[in-house]
């Protein structure tokens, strides 16, 4: 089953909402705004009714498949549980009702609830001072970039360089080059860890810094990470580290001490903020003392028992966005922290890497696993395996969907030929694990046995397979002007009034 | 402990399983040296005590109600229909992630392809994206797309665009090295003109005029606007410009102190290539069923790497839920009403505060839609006189431009109604 869109269910003569008068002695806003300045045509919205609206996103909602109904083992994603409670706590209207330019007296608690994060943040990962102005993960991984490239600025250096593994998400290049810096690529060794003889081939003064996760993308811990830093380090570079991957060790062993410089976390990860279905999320940066002054300002500082946004931050490399980040997902994160605390935090930590360690283990025999264990929080196993059989990683991502779960995620990282890399996380239980195990073993067997079975799944969603490559050459043929459907949104006919 | 799930026992099953005594077992690859004992954090708490702890700090901000706040300042107080948060708290949405299987996440995908048609149909632009992050960002974003475009290394913020937009652009653009510079005079080297419609304090710009002035000498005209003014004003596609960026929280999002909101950003056809974030389109499957995917994603970091549009990945899609429900509820009649409204009850206010003594109008001549700025005697005066009687008085803008001391903008919308209106007017004149 489909759904008609919005625009294409309105109705012309449906009921407009019912709003308040203005009730004030005004003039026309046509006879006192200049004409030039209003719009000449309306905007074509839908028109329908509440009953009709309600409808129309409760279908939509049935079409999703989302962490509350199925299990989602995307690798790298962290699609853990999001507890109601947090959002219980984000709809208090002392949270959501308090405007960002209110006089900071009136409102101590949002800013106690920033500080409180902030220093638990610092305690999990091991640095000194934590801003929680960048909106996602890739905004902090630019947000500490611009913060290391202003320490070197500050020390009279132009470092032009930053280094990148192969192995590496494709937000660390992107962020890389946003703020300025060329991308070199480090290559991974035959382990799937770093090649620490290309690392120092590639490390140079010119090099800002290297960009890390640890444990990598791969799911595999950088044993090296000590020895990594140190080279990093002893050619004036700082160590970044990516922490989408933070879920692996918490309160077993903290990024800070392993010589990391700086160091994003998402929240919409390891802390449970859901995902919304791609955002909003929250991208803290950790920082070490060194780099403290280049800090987004404002920062939330307490004087003499008073919380207070410290704007007066000479070095501060300036705003990343607009007043002090995403408070909505802030009170989430926090929330979260404080029900489980310190042991809970570690024992999350443990039961990823179990739930992970259990899953590889089951999966094995299955697909291929190129890489030797154990493996932290997640791992990536491989459907080149079944090549002989034309089944592909989608293929096997399509069969999944069919049987009801979401696909881990695919062809990335992108050392590995048709990868599929899945992360558990440790609010999945056993039988859920094992329920998954048997599916790969069942889509395993179908790509035996009747590949063609598999090529056409799923069948039971609302649509099958779609084709990607007409709509990209659709749009093609729009942009050239070959075509008037743009295929990126919806048009009225011509002259057609919704 | 809360939210976990494998008993005592079925950890021994599992590690016995994976075939290792205990998780010692697993964690061999990590140093001895870096091990920790433990968190330096509290145990964890139950729920009760949580929500406790949690409900006592919302306790201590002061909530303004939205009949009596009259500060802006790019955040809003409207009326947001039930609608909305019925729909953007269903977990089917709320849980889900980015939709990588289009085929298991048709209803995040429709949902959001509706709303980059609505953000077309409003700023009257060829193609929106998926969201951005803020207004702040969106802007940035579209003077990078700008400067690539042209090829050129200085964008123009002309008259009074939000100054923590200018800032967010200035430390965008610092990393690649574009000049920010204020004014509206461009010249060869001017990759953008950047405006905002209606500017910050609430005034009307010659959007127009400044669209020309960019395409003069080769630039891009970037329109940062206000989605609730484009149901009464120009949008940007009328007046020609070539990017319209905007902040949407007043689509139904509250003032949440500042986040999450929304950023949007909407071109013409030829810039399309050149858009940062998830663009959706139209597919179909081999029975012909239509159906929606994520597209032209050579443009993104997962492909391209460091030769991506942006860094962008996790946006703000729940955020553009919301306003697509907002926008749907609303309708173009729902939303010229709000736009009117407003407006009106604006203008009954700015009329019975210049009339106070010592109270002007502090650009008399410049046409607003619902937010104006005052000169007021001694700001900080008025604005306890007004905390004293409940109400949030209007924003002192010096705090950003100096010459504008003494000035407070104040905003008026629907939830303002005509009594709060009497209210603030006797509370300044008590
Ligand atoms: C390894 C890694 N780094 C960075 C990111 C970027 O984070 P975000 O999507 O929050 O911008 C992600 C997630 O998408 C990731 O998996």
């Amino acid at each position: 089953m489909t759904e008609p869109l919005s625009f294409e269910k309105s109705r012309p003569n449906a009921h407009a909402p019912r709003l308040p008068d203005a009730d004030v002695a005004a003039e026309e806003l046509d006879r006192v705004l200049p004409r030039e300045v209003l719009r000449s045509r309306p905007p074509t919205l839908p028109r329908l009714s509440e009953p009709e609206v309600m409808r129309h996103y409760s279908k939509l909602a049935s079409m999703n498949y989302s962490i509350s109904e199925q299990f989602y083992p995307l690798g790298s994603c962290t699609m853990k549980y999001n507890p109601v409670a947090n959002e219980a706590a984000a709809a208090l209207p002392g949270f959501t009702a308090i405007h960002p330019y209110q006089d900071e007296e009136t409102v101590q608690g949002a800013l106690e609830l920033m500080w409180r994060l902030e220093h638990a943040l610092c305690a999990v990962v091991g640095v000194d001072r934590v801003t929680l102005q960048p909106a996602a993960g890739a905004h902090g991984e630019w947000t500490a970039l611009r913060m290391i490239q202003a320490f070197h600025r500050s020390h009279g250096e132009a470092r032009t360089e930053v280094l990148v593994p192969d192995s590496a998400h494709g937000t660390n290049p992107a962020s890389a080059a946003l703020s300025g810096f060329q991308v070199v690529e480090v290559a991974s060794a035959p382990d799937g860890r770093i090649s620490l003889a290309d690392l120092e081939a590639k490390l140079s003064p010119r090099v800002a810094a290297l960009m890390l996760t640890n444990p990598n993308t791969l799911g595999l811990f950088e044993r090296d990470i000590l020895d990594i830093a140190e080279l990093v380090h002893n050619t004036g570079a700082k160590l970044y580290y990516d922490g989408a991957n933070l879920n692996a060790f918490m309160g077993v062993c903290r990024p800070g001490d392993m010589g990391f410089d700086a160091v994003h976390m998402n929240l919409h990860k390891t802390f449970t903020t859901p995902h919304g279905g791609g955002g909003p999320g929250a991208g803290p940066v950790g920082v070490k003392a060194e780099l403290v002054p280049f800090l987004p300002k404002p920062t939330v500082e307490r004087l003499n028992g008073q919380l207070k946004l410290d704007f007066k931050r000479p070095q501060s490399i300036g705003r990343v966005r607009s007043f002090y980040g995403n408070f909505g997902m802030l009170v989430r994160a926090y929330t979260y922290i404080l029900a489980m605390g310190g042991d809970g935090l570690t024992q999350a930590s443990m039961d990823a890497v179990l739930s992970a360690n259990y899953l590889r283990k089951r999966v094995e025999g299955l697909l291929d696993v190129p890489h030797e264990g154990p493996c932290m929080h997640e791992f990536v196993a491989s459907a080149r395996n079944l090549a002989p059989n034309g089944i592909k990683a989608l293929d096997v991502a399509k069969g999944l969907l069919e049987r009801d779960f979401y696909a881990p995620t695919i062809y990335f990282p992108l050392v590995v030929p048709e990868a599929i890399m899945v992360e558990p996380t440790e609010t999945e239980s056993k039988a859920t694990l094992d329920a998954f195990a048997a599916a790969i073993k069942e889509i395993v067997q179908e790509a035996k046995e009747q590949p063609e079975k598999l090529h056409n799944e799923p069948h039971s969603l609302p649509v099958g397979r779609l084709d990607e490559v007409a709509t990209a050459r659709r749009i093609n043929a729009y942009l050239q002007g070959q075509s008037e459907d743009p295929i990126l949104r919806w048009k009225p006919a011509p002259n057609e009034a919704c | 402990m809360p939210y976990l799930v494998h008993s005592p026992q079925e950890r021994a099953e599992m590690l016995a399983a994976i075939g290792v005594d205990s998780m010692e077992g697993l964690l061999v690859d990590i140093p001895a040296s870096l091990r920790i004992p433990s968190l330096e954090l509290p145990d964890g708490l139950s729920e009760f005590e949580t929500m406790a702890r949690v409900t006592s700090l919302a306790a201590r901000n002061r909530v303004f109600p939205d009949r009596l706040t009259f500060r802006g300042g790019g955040v809003y107080r409207r009326f947001i229909p039930a609608a909305v948060a019925a729909v953007t708290s269903k977990p089917e949405f709320y849980t889900a992630y980015t939709p990588y299987q289009p085929e298991a996440s048709q209803g995040t995908l429709q949902a959001i392809y509706e709303f980059q048609t609505l953000i077309a149909e409003l700023t009257a632009l060829d193609v929106a994206n998926a969201s951005l992050y803020d207004g702040a960002t969106a802007v940035a974003e579209a003077a990078m797309m700008a400067s690539v475009q042209t090829g050129r290394k200085e964008v123009l913020v002309a008259g009074y665009v939000h100054p923590e937009y200018v800032e967010v652009l200035r430390a965008f653009s610092d990393g690649r090295g574009i000049k920010v510079r204020k004014g509206s005079e461009p010249n060869a080297k001017t990759a953008a003109i950047i405006f905002q419609q209606p500017d910050f304090l609430g005034l009307l710009v010659d959007a127009a005029d400044l669209t020309r002035l960019a395409h003069d000498v080769g630039a891009l005209a970037i329109a940062c606007v206000d989605p609730i003014s484009l149901a009464v004003l120009a949008p940007p596609g009328e007046y020609g410009a070539d990017i319209a960026v905007g902040e949407g929280q007043q689509l139904g999002m509250s003032p949440s102190y500042g986040g999450p909101h929304l950023g949007f950003i909407a071109c013409r056809k030829e810039l399309v290539r050149r858009l940062p974030g998830r663009l959706i389109g139209t597919s179909h499957d081999a029975n012909g069923r239509r159906g929606f995917v994520l597209t032209l994603t050579a443009r993104e970091q997962h492909i391209r790497r460091e030769k991506a549009t942006s860094n962008i990945c996790t946006n703000h899609s729940l955020c553009a839920l919301a306003a697509s429900v907002y926008m749907t509820y609303m309708g173009e009649e729902g939303m010229r009403r709000v736009a009117d409204v407003s407006f009106k009850r604006a203008h009954a206010l700015a009329e019975r505060l210049a009339a106070l003594p010592g109270w002007e109008l502090a650009f008399p001549e410049r046409p607003f839609l619902n937010e104006f700025p005052i000169r007021v005697p001694k700001p900080s005066v008025v604005s306890r006189k007004l905390a004293r009687h409940g109400i949030l008085g209007g924003l002192d803008v010096s705090r950003w431009f100096r010459e504008l001391k003494g000035v407070l903008t104040f905003t008026c919308t629907e939830v303002n109604d005509p009594r709060a209106i009497d209210e603030l007017v006797a509370a300044v004149s008590s």
